[in-house]
């Protein structure tokens, strides 16, 4: 069997950047292993801009952002093919790949980094009743479809969704001659940034209805209108307020799941609130040598962070091939608490030297709200914020000095300032 | 000129042209659809039932249990995936224990072998999540899950390997009598054939009365009432949460909300039964999804709902005689009807089948067998099935099957082309999910669906924008309106 | 004058409120930085955006190849530009940065591709 150092599934930000990390920390012998026809993932549909702000200190475009470290990783000679689906992966670290060009093959590897990125809700998980005819795309496949395939989908469009790919994809029909009617959110706010509120809606006059749902799909044989209408404080449809809205394209852009399917081949544990694996600081999971990073441990908003924690991947993973990573050190739990879904990590080891961005999102708007960070009764950090949203992913950076103070358990809470 | 036209490419009408492929037979079969399988066929809850529910008496009862006796051979036949799981009859309470005993001797009557009444440890040792609430039950061995539409298309592709002929997008507008022969009128052609034999479904009702249309004082003499179920598809993820076929006690409605593994791996919950006035009305509804819900609930406390993939509806031919009319019409002897074919019309239709196959054969003189009859069907290769050394050899010998297309289920390029090149091959998007389940899992065609239309665009020699997602006007995508500006 | 509104800057999203004083001067209130103020000024004169689209590209591994202005052009000729995009035709290789249409609509500005695609 081939073997190999270090195997990395997917070509995409995370992978890319985990490739790049690990060649600069060392590990010479690495192979991004990439499904589609080219490296670069979801970034290559995402053709318009706002990405690298963090990173590169410019507004670049998804596949400009993506060259960045395509040419990095190129530059660096690292490996990586193409057109290959990796099928399976068991706990000793063996992988088996299918592809055209070699067919079948498996690599043994002394570490794994998993970066396969996320997929869309589809809409059967809304149960939206109605027919299910043609017409009917989660946001994401119809961007492939007009970005990369060069097709339309469709006229006249409407939108349930006003997440930024909802609210990209409102402005990205609308540039191409099609008709946005309306984009409908089900909350009572929008999960998009606010820029994207402006120059994807409001410069095209497209109306945003908050509170808002789809109650029924019309047409037989392609789309011919939706029914949509309020929702009360339940998220149930408020019937006086159904109203018809002709058109032949519904885009869904309802929520991104981590892709696991991979992960679930080598038994690694699955953290259902993330529906990602659960790490460490150093983006480990449960298995020795197995690490993960980007969309396919948490849905990121910004693909600068999904770099910087992949590149830290890319780091330990090149530390645990070197075998400079003490395995056996004491396991610190990260409990996420009051108002807060789910922090990544979820643990931590107590010798940990370096400092540790602690990501998390919360479970609600809040205008003033204190991050705490407790151990037992002991407060440890408390940080003042004016405004967080579960749309925007949170990170606070915690250093060894007060790693040194946690006893056994963190804990991450949100008190509302009032 | 047919020997023999079926109306109808659903589980009855493939079937039964494949009976009658072993025969010297012209055969044809039209379908007012783009695809075989296509309505009820494609629609339902795939259980091939024990035979202990329909009535002692009836053809329902007949049928049933000589049809489930046949499954493993047909389905071992024509490649389709089944899986004996067994079925439970669930009682939660004392009425509905002698509702199971009844049941019980009525499958005695019938001849269903391998029923037992199980009490409630029994029950739950046998499958650990059904309710505490529950009584008891009525086992049935016998019983079996299928995956119906790839029964009807595999039977249709051996028919047609066999001689049969295959017309879809034909609507039936009218049937004329003439001496000895029929025609045929439909809305692209007209054909003419000495035997017709009537699978149309929830329209079985409407192909018959053509025959009456200018009979005078013409009674109907059964009508179709259509009868709309809804289920909920839960994602493999919550596949086994049973392994057996769950019925709550029947009512006179319908069997029940059952909680099912699907022969895919799925779990399957549904339907309820609603009589409907539009026979093309396959909405799911708020309320009727809601009702599911509560019901089901009642036999596996903890379904998944969250888990949901899918939703979808169909539509049962519920006969007027409340059983399976399958005789020569009144009004004229080689005008077969195989009509108010509902539950159990999947697990009747090996023995349906060549009961109609001998009604039909005697109608003709000088019958001769076809010498190159062939049962079975070529296998249909999935990679995903091979072992390590044949998934090498394989990918070798076909690169094709190297390139997996829908990431959730494993399918590879080579299986798609090849149900495209069968006979009785897919020529949509729907009809590759249908053939290959690309698309079925649980991304739900996100991923794969352009590649797939792609494939479909090369193999077809179509542009992407002329493939269908199922029926004729169900574009997918449509070309840019600029065309090609490196054209120009 | 007292108008309301959002800078698209970056994707903080400041709320910008927009005021005359005595002396008829613009001034803004609510930005984090230099740029909102920069921004609101502009979109009251002349509001500009970036935009990005794809080209018909041939002899490449995809269709489509993605493109950008290089900097913000005039709102009003978005669907303008939109046009000459949509009837443009390249022949791969393309770099990343190359100028597709120098100063398009008169902007001064380039639309630039935003992928660099070999030929096949």
């Amino acid at each position: 069997m081939r073997k190999i150092d270090l195997v990395i599934i997917g070509g995409g930000p995370a992978g890319l950047a985990a490739a790049v990390s690990a060649k600069q920390n060392g590990i010479e012998d690495i192979l991004v292993v990439e499904r589609d026809h080219a490296l670069g993932g979801i970034l290559n549909q995402c053709i318009h801009n706002g990405f690298g702000l963090h990173m590169f200190k410019e507004q670049l475009t998804g596949p400009e952002y993506a060259e960045r470290y395509i040419d990095k990783l190129n530059k660096l000679n690292i490996d990586y093919v193409l057109n290959t689906m990796v099928l399976s992966i068991s706990k000793d670290k063996e992988i088996v790949l299918l592809s055209r060009e070699r067919g079948y093959e498996k690599i043994e590897a002394k570490a794994v980094i998993l970066a396969m990125g996320c997929r869309e809700r589809p809409r059967g998980a809304l149960n939206i009743p109605g027919t299910r005819p043609a017409g009917v795309y989660t946001a994401g496949t119809a961007q492939r479809y007009i970005n990369m395939e060069g097709f339309m989908v469709g006229k006249k469009v409407v939108i349930l969704g006003s997440g930024d790919i909802g609210l990209i994809m409102a402005r990205r029909l609308t540039l191409e001659g099609a008709d946005v009617s309306c984009v409908f959110e089900l909350m009572p706010y929008s999960g998009g940034l606010k820029r994207n509120i402006v120059q994807c809606l409001d410069d095209f006059e497209i109306p945003l209805k908050l509170s808002h749902t789809i109650f029924e799909i019309v047409g037989k044989d392609r789309v011919e209108g939706v029914y949509a209408g309020e929702v009360d404080e339940n998220f149930n449809p408020i019937e006086s307020t159904r109203k018809f809205y002709p058109c032949d394209t519904v885009l869904f852009s309802v929520g991104l799941i981590p892709e696991n399917e991979l992960s679930k081949t080598c038994e690694i544990n699955l953290d259902k609130r993330t529906k990602g694996p659960y790490v460490n600081g150093k983006m480990q999971t449960n298995i020795d040598g197995v690490f993960a990073c980007g969309n396919v441990v948490h849905v990121h908003d910004l693909v600068d962070y999904v770099s910087e924690e992949s590149e830290r991947a890319g780091y330990y993973a090149s530390k645990y091939i070197l075998d400079k990573i003490d395995l056996k050190a004491e396991k610190i739990e990260i409990k996420a608490e009051k108002d807060v879904s789910y922090t990544v990590p979820q643990w931590i080891d107590k010798n940990s030297s370096e400092e540790i961005p602690l990501r998390f999102r919360v479970r609600r708007v809040f205008k003033e709200a204190k991050i705490i960070l407790k151990t037992g009764d002991e407060v440890l950090k408390v940080i003042n914020k004016k405004h967080l949203a579960p749309g925007e992913m949170e990170t606070v950076k915690i250093n060894n000095e007060l790693i040194s103070k946690i006893k056994n358990i963190l804990s991450v809470s949100i008190e509302e300032v009032l | 000129m047919f020997d023999v036209l079926i109306i109808g490419a659903g589980i009855a009408g493939t079937m039964i042209a494949r009976m009658l492929s072993k025969y010297n037979l012209s055969i044809a079969i039209v379908d007012k659809e783009n695809d075989v399988g296509n309505a009820t066929s494609m629609a339902n809850s795939g259980i091939v039932h024990g035979g202990y529910d329909a009535a002692y008496g009836t053809n329902k009862g007949y049928f049933n249990v000589r049809g489930n006796q046949k499954f493993e051979k047909l389905t071992e036949e024509l490649d389709v995936p089944f899986k004996k799981t067994g079925s439970m009859v669930l009682a939660f309470s004392d009425e509905e224990m002698d509702i199971l005993k009844e049941l019980y001797d009525n499958g005695l009557k019938n001849g269903v072998k391998e029923m037992y009444l199980l009490n409630k440890e029994e029950v739950i040792e046998r499958e650990r999540n059904i309710s505490d609430k529950v009584m008891g039950a009525l086992l049935s061995k016998t019983a079996g899950i299928v995956s119906p539409w790839e029964l009807a298309i595999k039977a249709c592709e051996n028919a047609m390997e066999n001689g049969a002929k295959l017309y879809l997008n034909e609507t039936v507008l009218e049937i004329k009598e003439g001496s000895d022969i029929f025609e045929i009128v439909t809305n692209n052609n007209k054909f003419t054939a000495k035997c017709i034999v009537n699978c149309a479904g929830v329209y079985a009702d409407e192909i018959h009365n053509m025959l009456g249309k200018n009979k005078k004082e013409y009674k109907p003499s059964f009508s179709i009432k259509p009868r709309k179920g809804q289920y909920y598809l839960l994602d493999k993820e919550a596949g086994n949460i049973v392994n057996t076929v769950l019925f709550q006690c029947p009512t006179k409605k319908g069997k029940g909300v059952l909680v099912a593994p699907t022969v895919h791996g799925n779990l399957l919950v549904g339907p309820d039964s609603e009589f409907i006035s539009d026979k093309d009305d396959l909405k799911t509804t708020r309320e009727a999804l809601k009702y599911i819900r509560e019901t089901a609930i009642k036999s596996v406390e903890n379904i998944p709902f969250e888990a949901t993939i899918r939703t979808f509806a169909g539509i049962r031919a519920s006969g007027s005689t409340g059983d399976f009319i399958i005789e020569p019409s009144p009004l004229n002897d080689n005008f077969i009807n195989v009509a108010g074919y509902e539950s159990p019309g999947l697990a009747s239709i090996p023995a349906v089948s060549e009961y109609v196959e001998k009604m039909v054969v005697k109608r003709f003189k000088n019958i001769e067998e076809n010498k190159n009859y062939n049962p079975k069907n070529r296998k249909h290769i999935i990679l995903e099935e091979l072992n390590e050394n044949q998934k090498i050899e394989l990918v070798k010998e076909n690169p094709d099957y190297g390139q997996i297309v829908c990431r959730c289920e494993s399918i590879t390029e080579g299986e798609i082309k090849d149900v495209i090149n069968r006979k009785a091959g897919a020529t949509t998007v729907k009809g590759v999910k249908k053939r290959t389940r690309a698309g079925a899992g649980r991304c739900q065609g996100g991923f794969c669906g352009p590649r797939v239309l792609a494939i479909l665009g090369e193999c077809l020699d179509k542009k992407e924008s002329e493939i269908n997602y199922d029926s004729k006007n169900s574009y997918l995508v449509r070309d840019r309106e600029e065309g090609n500006p490196c054209e120009k | 004058m007292n108008k309301e509104m959002t800078c698209i800057v970056c994707p903080v999203g400041c709320s910008l409120t927009v005021t005359k004083n005595d002396k008829d001067e613009i001034i803004v209130s609510g930005n984090k930085c230099k740029r909102g103020e920069i921004y609101a000024k502009q979109e009251l004169l002349n509001p500009v955006r970036v935009l990005t689209s794809t080209v018909k590209i041939k002899n490449a591994i995809v269709d489509r190849i993605p493109v950008k202005t290089e900097g913000e052009i005039p709102k009003e000729v978005l669907f303008e530009a939109m046009e000459i995009i949509k009837n443009t035709c390249l022949i791969a290789p393309v770099k990343c940065g190359d100028i597709i249409i120098e100063n398009i609509c008169d902007s001064n500005v380039n639309l630039v591709a935003t992928r660099s695609l070999k030929a096949i």
